[in-house]
């Protein structure tokens, strides 16, 4: 095989230093674009975090006016989203998804280039508003109307980055789709395909589906806003709670976007050092899909407060109610693939294990907030902010670091810093505790969220939950340190890396050489991830 | 062998995370059981689906940590073989269907009796503005603004010497409560004026959005009489945190009492909102004043509904709102500036105060903002310079503006 790849890589042209990158049209390149771009924002987003913490370190105003901590909130979740954790996915997607099913590259190179070069622009036109006289966006990241309506001119700049970030999404969701289900190796039969390569086609048929859901709901923003359109100004016939509903309809899935690619990971992830197949394969592959398929029917939960009808309300908390359903059929499977396996706890099992731990936490959560009478309580406070980042940091994100350390080995060709990897894991996992466990009790006790101060019985939990933000920030350095290290040199990396590996991705050597694949490999039983039960 | 082992360890782990579990609540806060039959009915319902996600949670981790403990290559432990089971598969998909009948059952049934508004005894229509609520009884003609209390407001500002923790009741406060006799349905009508807020007062049980050009209804029934404090709840710009809601319950024969005051306050004085609609305006509210009454009244009407933006001192904040120390608009004529301040800027922050204040309170602010912060026009607004802007509509109104 590395005679193979060496003898195709001298037909390759091989531009060096910025064009590289520029024109690059290698899969495996262009996911490492996506993947150092998304730690940039993790970084910026993080900032922003940081900011509001500091604030809300204690009762009163000290740092910043209210006017900036608004900007601080919503940008802060624009770029975690759209900047950190969706790239993340992409790139990873992009990294593994062709050698996971057996192509030599994603289906549609050059469009792959441009969806990854779209985005470094969207980002700087949605930070450079931070500097423009009328500001950042401040009616955070849904931007309502009619408050985001109150905005300046800068409000342009932020829908403008949005549609391009969607146009980058849809076309990786594209290239995603097309990739999978045309350039499977012969033998990759759909029900032989690794649970990541799964996780992503379904994450990628949502992507398609509600994108330009937001990119029509964002620019009726921009006509209400510029050229004195109504859709959303009750005193013009309009309905600002119209916009929460087609808001939503993109929101609910969004979410999914941002965990069904985690779940696919972790999957990965178990088996592999619990050194037993996937307990449960087929029956995985199908409560993602009706993960999918239920997140376009619950999306009115985010809205209880706004006065539907009963009957609306009843209905979304059922569909709700649901979904723990098939999340509840995940963990359970996760729990079986340890049972009675052979486990070792390398730093990507530890960040697993972690995830599954916390994630179910969210979930559980999750299901207090369908709880229609309880969510009149809940809704708006800091039991919400609990909730959604106990699933998108210590989920989403504890699965990207996940993956980052199950397959940088096989990316750089060197064993990353075990003892550093382990020393980050510990650190991260108590620290976002710290930071984020307390803000249950917070809104229980009362505190609404997205305010910059806050009466003084809420003084203690906000004082742990800063020191615990400050501490969970630094410890990402750690990660950049580790990362870097890698790449930099280290103990040679076998082609297998983790002696419980199955797939594809593992038969190549490690560095994988910028071509892999040119001939497809033959699957069968043997050699994928799952056996596949239909045939 | 085994068996027996995987059962002793799964224990302990059990017991172990109930522990935790129970530790967590002890340290932590809970919601309030509340004040209304509907609010501790809530509270029951979140204790009943905490308990069961707990359990659930207990039950999970333990197996897996059981697992964790037991099943690790550093025993020696050779991995099993198997990778699926019909059986356990189904049992737990129904299973899990089962304890959400059961979380289902008590949901819906209060959600039914929350959305039952009538018989309601009494009717409050309550509207949001940025950044205070107002209050209109609608049986008994009476209408008030309820804003941040002067000391919270005081000290949250940035670089306040006033430390929040020797304000009683931060940023929980308001200069006019809500006042509502126990023992009564009251129906509560909840709309805004400009952008979307939510009213809140977590001993209630419930909260409810308050969005412009709709109205949303909620009841409550106070049995306990006590001060009950909230917040706004939904996002609506800059000063979102500093728009508290405080009720004030009292019993019923307090309540006709604190009735009867207001009545005979408010028709004598001109912070009625009601009074403020056009014709049925009583004749004395536009009379002259002094200007030493414009100004004191000027201060007070600028404090509540001004100086969230324009700041105490008229400094404004940049961009988004202007300063008005030595404003060319404020310092200019007359007219561009009543009609600022009656039909607002529209695509700005800056709202049309024609409904919220009667041309009193408005011509008081107007002379006060040109008399203040180093603003030296000296000549006065008079109501009547104000009012008929006021009675003309928007269209008329600008066309009048841009004609002079």
């Amino acid at each position: 095989m590395t005679d193979t790849t060496a003898h195709i890589d001298d037909h390759h042209e091989q531009p060096r230093g910025i064009a590289r990158w520029l024109f690059s049209t290698n899969h495996k390149e262009i996911g490492t674009l996506y993947l150092w771009f998304s730690l940039m924002m993790f970084f910026v987003g993080g900032a922003m975090a940081l900011m509001i913490r500091a604030e809300l370190f204690q009762p009163g105003l000290q740092l910043i006016d209210p006017a900036f901590y608004n900007q601080m909130t919503t940008m802060h979740a624009l770029i975690m989203i759209f900047g950190a954790v969706m790239p993340a996915f992409v790139g990873l997607a992009n990294w593994m998804i062709p050698m996971m099913v057996g192509a030599p590259d994603m289906a549609l190179p050059r469009m792959n280039n441009w969806s990854f070069w779209i985005l470094p622009f969207a980002f700087l036109m949605l930070l450079s508003t931070l500097f423009m006289p009328s500001g950042a966006p401040a009616s955070g990241w849904t931007l309502y109307p009619p408050l985001s309506l109150q905005g300046g001119n800068s409000f342009a700049f932020v829908i403008f980055a949005i549609h391009l970030m969607g146009i980058s999404s849809i076309m990786g969701a594209i290239n995603i789709i097309a990739t999978i289900l045309n350039m499977r190796a012969p033998g990759m039969t759909l029900l032989r395909m690794p649970m990541f390569v799964w996780a992503w086609l379904i994450t990628a048929f949502l992507l398609i589906a509600v994108m330009p859901v937001l990119a029509g709901a964002v620019t009726m923003l921009l006509t209400d806003r510029f050229f004195d359109t109504s859709f959303f100004n009750a005193a013009g016939g309009g309905d600002p709670v119209m916009y929460q509903h087609i808001f939503w309809f993109f929101g609910h899935p969004e979410v999914y976007i941002m965990i069904l690619p985690a779940f696919g990971i972790i999957s990965e992830i178990i088996p592999t050092f619990s050194r037993k197949r996937l307990f449960g394969y087929t029956s995985m592959v199908y409560a993602t899909a009706s993960i999918a398929f239920l997140s376009f029917i619950v999306w009115a939960h985010h809205m209880f407060t706004t006065g539907m009808p009963l009957g609306a309300s009843l209905f979304f908390m059922y569909a709700t109610m649901v979904i723990a359903v098939p999340t509840g059929i995940k963990v359970f499977n996760w729990v079986s693939t340890m049972w009675r396996g052979s486990m070792t706890f390398e730093t990507p099992m530890l960040f697993a294990i972690s995830f599954v731990v916390l994630f179910t936490i969210g979930g559980l959560s999750g299901v207090m907030l369908a709880i229609v009478p309880a969510d009149f309580q809940y809704h708006d406070t800091y039991f919400v902010v609990a909730h959604f980042h106990y699933v998108l940091v210590t989920g989403a994100v504890f699965a990207i670091m996940a993956a980052t350390y199950y397959w940088l080995p096989k990316w750089t060709g060197y064993m990353y810093d075990e003892r550093l990897g382990k020393i980050h894991f510990w650190a991260s996992t108590i620290s976002v505790n710290v930071l984020f466990f307390p803000q249950h009790y917070l809104g229980l006790a009362g505190m609404p969220r997205r305010i910059p101060d806050y009466s003084v019985q809420f003084a203690e939990f906000n004082l742990i939950s800063s020191i615990g933000g400050f501490a969970f920030g630094f410890a990402q350095l750690i990660f950049v340190w580790v990362v870097v290290k890698c790449v930099r040199g280290g103990e040679k990396a076998s082609a297998r890396v983790w002696d419980g590996a199955r797939g594809l991705e593992w038969t190549v050597p490690s560095p994988a050489p910028l071509h892999t694949f040119d001939t497809p490999p033959i699957v069968d039983d043997k050699v994928a991830v799952h056996k596949d039960q239909l045939v | 062998m085994k068996r027996t082992n995987e059962l002793i360890v799964g224990l302990a782990m059990v017991a172990v995370l109930t522990v935790i579990v129970w530790g967590l609540f002890a340290v932590g806060d809970n919601m309030a059981p509340g004040a209304t039959p509907f609010s501790r009915d809530v509270y029951q319902l979140h204790m009943i689906v905490l308990g069961i996600v707990s359990i659930i949670g207990i039950l999970v981790f333990a197996a897996m940590f059981t697992s964790i403990y037991l099943h690790r290559k550093s025993r020696g432990v050779e991995p099993a073989r198997f990778n699926h089971s019909t059986r356990a598969e189904i049992i737990w998909t129904i299973i899990p269907i089962l304890i959400l009948v059961v979380m289902a059952v008590p949901a819906t049934r209060v959600l039914i009796d929350m959305e039952d508004t009538s018989g309601a005894e009494l009717d409050i229509k309550v509207t949001g503005y940025q950044w205070l609520w107002q209050y209109e009884y609608l049986d008994h003609d009476i209408s008030f603004y309820s804003a941040l209390d002067r000391d919270s407001n005081y000290a949250r500002q940035i670089g306040s010497t006033l430390d929040p923790r020797e304000v009683e009741n931060y940023l929980l406060e308001v200069d006019k409560r809500l006042v509502v006799p126990t023992n009564t349905k009251i129906r509560l009508l909840l709309t805004a004026d400009d952008v979307i807020h939510s009213w809140w007062v977590p001993e209630l049980g419930w909260k409810r959005d308050a969005i412009p050009g709709m109205v949303n209804e909620a009841w409550t029934l106070i049995e306990e009489p006590g001060i009950y404090r909230g917040q706004c709840a939904e996002l609506c710009g800059k000063d979102h945190g500093f728009m508290p809601v405080v009720v004030e319950a009292v019993t019923p024969a307090e309540f006709d009492a604190w009735v009867a005051e207001q009545r005979g306050e408010t028709s004598g004085s001109a912070t009625a909102a009601a009074s403020a609609e056009g014709p049925s305006m009583p004749e004395p509210a536009l009379a002259a004043l002094s200007r030493e009454a414009l100004m004191d009244r000027g201060e007070e009407v600028y404090e509540v509904h001004c100086a969230a933006c324009h700041r105490e001192d008229g400094s404004g904040m940049q961009p988004a709102f202007p300063a008005l120390a030595g404003n060319e608009l404020v310092n200019g004529d007359p007219a561009t500036h009543i009609d600022v301040v009656v039909n607002g800027r529209p695509g700005t922050a800056m709202a049309a105060f024609r409904d919220r204040l009667d041309a009193r309170d408005i011509a008081a602010a107007l002379t006060y903002t040109r008399n203040a912060f180093g603003n030296e026009t000296g000549d006065l607004i008079q109501p009547d310079q104000v009012q008929p802007l006021m009675d003309s509509n928007l269209d008329e109104g600008l066309a009048a503006s841009s004609a002079q």
